[in-house]
């Protein structure tokens, strides 16, 4: 580099004129302007949605409305405590039903099928979460849960001791088959992510199983599912959070009722239920009420959510120190996005 | 070969109990009975789709309106013209706007932002929009449009809620396609002195499009699909319109409102437009995969 | 231990055979003595056991249709160590996890010919492979513990297998480290994860889990390609001491190693078996020019 003096004025022979640096600036400040929005769209609308709900907070407390134990529109008397629990059941209800099936159909899919099944079987599972939450309304109330009314009268009949499960008529919208229905909605989601995280089991440690002697299911309970212990967690919590804030098909199969149904086979109702019934026509307190409901069904997918990724990326570390995985590369999550809280 | 001990002998003491080889057996079976449980749902939806759906399909089920005239057993219900009508043009509306900021933000993300924090913040806040139930969606462009405005439904306040819907949706997948274009294209590239700009839009992005088109698709099939957001945003009416300031209908609400009528031809015209719009998202999906295939780097 | 009267394979003799020939393995079996179970030197042993020896008949290996073993015949001789030489790529492991049947754990994978544990063919269809490898254990080229597992669980791995959680188990995992040589390491500290160990201690955690079942054979893949020298040197020693219990078949691609370690050494070229034969002579004079071409490093 010469060291001539430059008049001043002139730009240095490498510099590029500030037009040929427009588009550069233009584009980084646009983007990042995008990249800004979706932060204060997100703020905002939160904010607003608290502002919303806060009538019904300043007449009843935070804590009246949740653990309210009656959702009465006509007396106005908005007790949530109803919602979250029949929520937190159906959701129950889908974990218990669809994350064993969904780990064991993974297992298969990984450990035991033959190779040229495993692609078609993949897919076929993948497929069921094309389908539109509106759909699994439309064939649980039409074909599902009249279909099951007989089986589940026989349980509520045989098991009428254990409180809950037994010991009345069996009514079509009812938990159960809400929950039955989450579970298979969640199946895709929670077979995928395990899927994911058990192709990435090092070889080396199911070998060293085997050449243990152990057979092929002791191989996969002592290296394949401890190794994928979080990370199956991880996929069971976002298939809860998908349970959690699913609307139109737990509106269709749980019902109205804005009490507590009084046993698993019966009547309940949801927070997005109640939103989704009750909202067009609410006024005033109701419909404060109606997005506070909104709120708490926010915060609780927001937790589940949150602890769910934390769990997806630490297993996707592995246990053994490595390159740290962007748990957003993998295809499962991205499948998670695609399909999750309808 | 002819040893005096049977050979099995020198193994004897290896063997496998028998417990062992029935718990093994068990398990296997378990697994495999479960795998198909999760693979009959699938079949039976499929089947009653097929089965209960395509025999309400005709070119009338196309071409008319729904008319409202459900409490009668024999009166003419109509199609689901308008239904299918405002499903498309609420999606377009809606992807016209989602693509280009979501696909903005994932640029911004790749190349700009890395892992500043307010990279980190704007990673988190999109990954709360992707938990974010789709009811959800619908209140927050309620609140933000139809609260204290005085205006009611319309058009276009479902397709920014699906707008919404979809952000997250499309800004994940892409981000994820553009972190797997190699950065040594982009350097050789910066090194020949072109501009960051150009770099980004004739090479980076054309590299990443087959896997960003991928993502799109996939935003666009669940977009289709959802009732929640549209319940309290757009409305729902029986005419076809084109104005997207008009309350608009939309197939998802078509058939949830389908769903709660008693009349058998009702739920008949149900399983018709529920048939459609499956038919419609599973192309959206096998385009999508198709797309996917024909991509160098995801 | 082995009379040198009695073996067998020796091909380093006649120097009209053409390399690739090699005599045929002949009554193998009918020569074999029988294993007594008494101790060969059994002071300080807990459970003195003499290892079996492994023949190969006519081995072939394929990955779907690529032929990788060609036909081998080989004997390892009872409590002895044979170490497997040879280029990359040339099959030597490929063939070594034939011997306990891992290979065909690789989808498109077979293998053909005899393996005969003693005088049973462990590729027979009788024969239970789960058993196989209980026989005959492996250590593999990175030291691969159990990583949810403590010291105590991963050696106890392959016992709760076969007796689930009933009896003792303490005193087979402690002889199993004893033997090791890594129990004064880590006796006070069993509870810890056995990926918290070094990658040297790693690897003598894995050659006690395998010894803890007690097999007849024991198959080190390169195990200690990963390792420093030090760690590789403990490892070597040890290789020295459990001889006396089992049969040890090693490959690697350290001529040194095999030098200081092996009694015998075979040297494996494109898939087949070139030579095989004492240590000492295969090195030094070797009756096969690319044997010599090999040890003297022309190429590999």
């Amino acid at each position: 580099m010469s060291s001539t003096p430059i008049p001043s004025g002139e730009r240095l022979p490498l510099e590029r004129s500030p037009l040929a640096r427009l588009p550069d600036r233009a584009l980084r400040y646009g983007l990042t302007a995008l990249a800004a929005l979706i932060l204060v769209l997100i703020v905002y609308f939160f904010f607003r949605l608290v502002g919303e709900a806060s009538p019904i907070f300043e007449k009843e407390g935070v804590l009246g409305f949740t653990f309210g134990e009656d959702w009465n529109v006509g007396a106005e008397q908005f007790g949530a405590l109803p919602l979250i629990i029949g929520t937190l059941i159906t959701s129950a209800l889908a974990l218990l039903m669809g994350v064993p099936v969904a780990v064991a159909g993974a297992v298969y899919a990984t450990e035991l099928c033959p190779l040229r099944l495993r692609g078609p079987l993949t897919i076929l599972v993948d497929l069921l979460a094309a389908v539109p939450s509106v759909v699994y309304g439309l064939w649980g109330i039409f074909y599902l849960a009249p279909h099951l009314v007989p089986a589940e009268q026989w349980v509520a009949d045989t098991l009428s001791f254990i409180p809950f499960i037994g010991g009345g008529l069996v009514t079509i919208p009812n938990y159960f088959v809400t929950g039955l229905i989450l579970a298979i909605m969640i199946l895709p989601i929670v077979a995928a992510i395990s899927r994911e995280v058990m192709t990435t089991v090092p070889s080396d440690h199911k070998e060293a199983a085997l050449a243990l002697g152990a057979t092929r299911w002791e191989m996969i309970k002592i290296a394949v599912l401890p190794y994928c212990r979080s990370g199956i967690v991880g996929g069971a919590m976002l298939g809860l959070g998908r349970a959690i804030g699913e609307t139109i098909a737990v509106t269709i199969l749980i019902g109205d009722a804005p009490r507590l149904g009084a046993h698993l086979f019966q009547q309940g109702y949801s927070l997005a239920a109640a939103i989704a019934n009750e909202f067009g026509e609410a006024q005033g307190l109701h419909r404060s009420a109606l997005f506070a409901a909104a709120l708490v069904l926010f915060v609780l997918t927001l937790l589940v959510n949150a602890i769910a990724r934390l769990l997806v990326i630490r297993s996707s570390q592995g246990t053994q120190t490595g390159p740290p995985v962007n748990s957003s590369t993998s295809a499962a999550t991205r499948l998670a996005d695609t399909a999750a809280g309808a | 070969m002819s040893p005096q001990a049977p050979p099995s002998d020198h193994l004897a003491r290896f063997a496998v109990s028998p417990a062992r080889r029935r718990k093994d057996r068990f398990a296997r079976i378990a697994i495999q009975i479960a795998t198909l449980i999760a693979l009959v749902p699938l079949l039976l939806i499929v089947y009653y789709l097929l089965s209960k759906g395509l025999s309400s399909w005709s070119t009338d089920f196309f071409t008319t309106d729904p008319t409202g005239n459900t409490f009668f057993k024999n009166s003419n219900i109509g199609g689901i013209k308008s239904a299918l009508l405002g499903t498309i043009e609420m999606v377009a509306a809606a992807s016209l706007i989602a693509v280009p900021v979501g696909i903005g933000v994932a640029v911004w993300l790749v190349e700009y932002g890395r892992t500043s924090w307010f990279a980190q913040t704007v990673r988190f806040f999109v990954d709360v929009l992707t938990g974010v139930p789709s009811i959800v969606f619908g209140l927050f462009i309620y609140i933000a449009l139809i609260v204290g405005t005085g205006s009611s439904y319309a058009g276009y306040k479902g397709a920014l809620a699906l707008t919404l819907l979809m952000l997250p949706v499309v800004i994940r997948s892409a981000e994820v396609v553009l972190m797997l274009v190699p950065s040594g294209l982009r350097e050789s590239a910066l090194a020949l002195g072109a501009p960051r700009w150009k770099v980004i839009f004739s090479i980076v992005i054309p590299t990443a499009l087959p896997g960003m088109v991928t993502g799109v698709l996939l935003a666009i099939a669940r977009a289709a699909g959802e009732t929640a957001p549209l319940l309290f945003t757009a409305g729902a009416t029986l005419k076809t319109n084109f104005n997207l300031s008009e309350y608009m209908n939309s197939l998802p609400v078509q058939i949830y409102s389908d769903v709660t009528s008693p009349t058998a031809s009702v739920e008949q015209r149900a399983w018709g437009s529920a048939l459609a719009l499956v038919v419609m998202i599973l192309l959206l999906n096998l385009v999508a995969r198709l797309v996917s295939r024909r991509s160098r780097i995801a | 231990m082995t009379d040198p009267q009695t073996s067998r394979l020796v091909r380093d003799v006649d120097p009209e055979s053409t390399p690739e020939q090699v005599p045929p393995v002949g009554d193998a079996a009918a020569a074999t003595e029988a294993p007594t179970g008494a101790s060969p030197n059994g002071a300080g042993r807990r459970e003195p056991k003499t290892g079996f020896s492994v023949t190969l008949e006519g081995l072939r290996a394929f990955y779907g249709d690529a032929e990788q073993v060609k036909g081998i015949d080989l004997e390892f001789r009872a409590n002895e160590v044979t170490a497997i030489i040879g280029p990359s790529g040339c099959g030597k492991s490929t063939m070594v996890r034939c011997i306990n049947r891992m290979h065909e754990e690789i989808p498109g994978a077979r293998a053909e010919g005899r393996v005969m544990l003693d005088d049973l063919n462990v590729y027979d269809p009788s024969v239970d492979v789960v058993s196989v490898r209980r026989a005959i254990g492996m250590v593999f080229q990175k030291p691969n513990p159990f990583p949810t597992m403590s010291i105590y669980d991963n050696v106890a791995a392959g016992l709760r297998l076969s007796q689930g959680r009933r009896g003792n188990l303490r005193p087979r995992v402690e002889a199993a480290l004893r033997s090791a040589g890594l129990w004064s390491e880590v006796s006070d500290r069993l509870d810890e994860p056995g990926m918290g160990l070094s990658g040297g201690q790693q690897q003598r955690l894995c050659i006690a889990r395998s010894l803890a079942v007690d097999p007849e054979v024991i198959l080190m893949d390169e195990p200690c390609s990963a390792l420093d020298p030090i760690a590789t040197l403990k490892i070597e020693e040890l290789i020295g001491e459990l001889k006396e219990r089992v049969t040890i078949v090693i490959v690697t691609h350290n001529m040194q190693q095999a030098a200081r370690v092996a009694d015998r050494t075979a040297f494996m070229l494109d898939g087949q078996l070139v030579e095989v034969g004492p240590t000492n002579e295969v090195f030094t004079t070797p009756s096969d020019p690319r044997t010599e071409e090999y040890v003297t490093g022309k190429f590999g």
